[in-house]
């Protein structure tokens, strides 16, 4: 369980989540990337292509990142979702809030 | 360093209704919950055929309840603890979470859907509990969840 953090080649910040993302470890992530976005980083991607599930906790550090991120003048994708995943943004209508793309590709072309 | 975590799990006779009883006590540490959520949940779906989805339900209503238990509930306080049973049947499978805080009113949680509480961080747990499982109910004292999943 983690986060591990490259930039891709055309200069986004890609943040890996490995294992779950709920309560116990929601703050890493939120201090990782307000790290990112201190250090200059306005593109940033998160990639669930490696997360088992998520609670509620989680999504709300998601909701918290989004805000951050859109008070630093950046953009936002989430990708890697699987159809269960997804169905808890889905359920909780947070798939209206976040831009989705389906792979982490798709996520980086639509920067 | 031992697990934190006491696990006891028994069988019941034959012709009893629940066929094996599992209960887990964990203390008030949000870094307990992962262990607490495979275990139970390996025990839930043993000897049983079973889908990715329903492993999936069980896994976030697991994290979404002792998650609620241990920071709501017993507010991180490690004199408290989280006490888990599943009564494992053939049909169905009942989770309890119960913890030692002083409950609360489920009927006074707002539905988190609303447009303009989507950007809100915090709310959604009691819903993707409802949401993912066929029935939910509380104790009086509303510090015992009782969640209720029909096997596929």
């Amino acid at each position: 369980m983690g986060f591990t953090q490259t930039k891709d080649a055309s200069g986004v910040a890609v943040v890996q989540v490995e294992g779950q993302l709920i309560v116990g470890n929601r703050q890493e992530l939120k201090a990782l990337v307000q790290a990112a976005i201190d250090a200059g980083e306005r593109r940033i991607l998160i990639d669930f292509s490696r997360t088992g599930y998520i609670d509620s906790s989680g999504l709300g550090a998601l909701v918290s990142i989004s805000k951050k991120i859109r008070e630093a003048g950046g953009e936002l994708r989430l990708s890697g979702l699987n159809e269960d995943l997804r169905s808890l943004f889905e359920l909780t209508k947070l798939d209206t809030l976040f831009a989705i793309a389906e792979t982490p590709q798709q996520a980086l072309s639509s920067f | 360093m031992p697990s934190p975590l006491r696990l006891c799990v028994r069988r019941t006779p034959a012709g009893d209704e629940v066929g094996t009883l599992v209960t887990l006590r964990l203390p008030s540490e949000v870094a307990c919950i992962e262990e607490a959520v495979e275990l139970v949940t390996r025990h839930c779906l043993a000897g049983h055929d079973t889908t990715r989805k329903t492993r999936f339900r069980l896994q976030v209503v697991l994290s979404e309840a002792l998650s609620n238990a241990i920071v709501r509930g017993n507010r991180e306080d490690h004199g408290k603890w989280v006490h888990v049973r599943a009564e494992l049947g053939p049909d169905a499978i009942r989770l309890v979470v119960t913890d030692e805080g002083p409950g609360f009113d489920p009927r006074a949680v707002p539905e988190p859907i609303r447009p303009e509480q989507l950007d809100e961080a915090n709310g959604r747990g009691l819903y993707l509990i409802r949401k993912l499982v066929d029935a939910v109910q509380f104790n009086e004292q509303g510090n015992s969840i009782c969640m209720i999943l029909r096997r596929p």
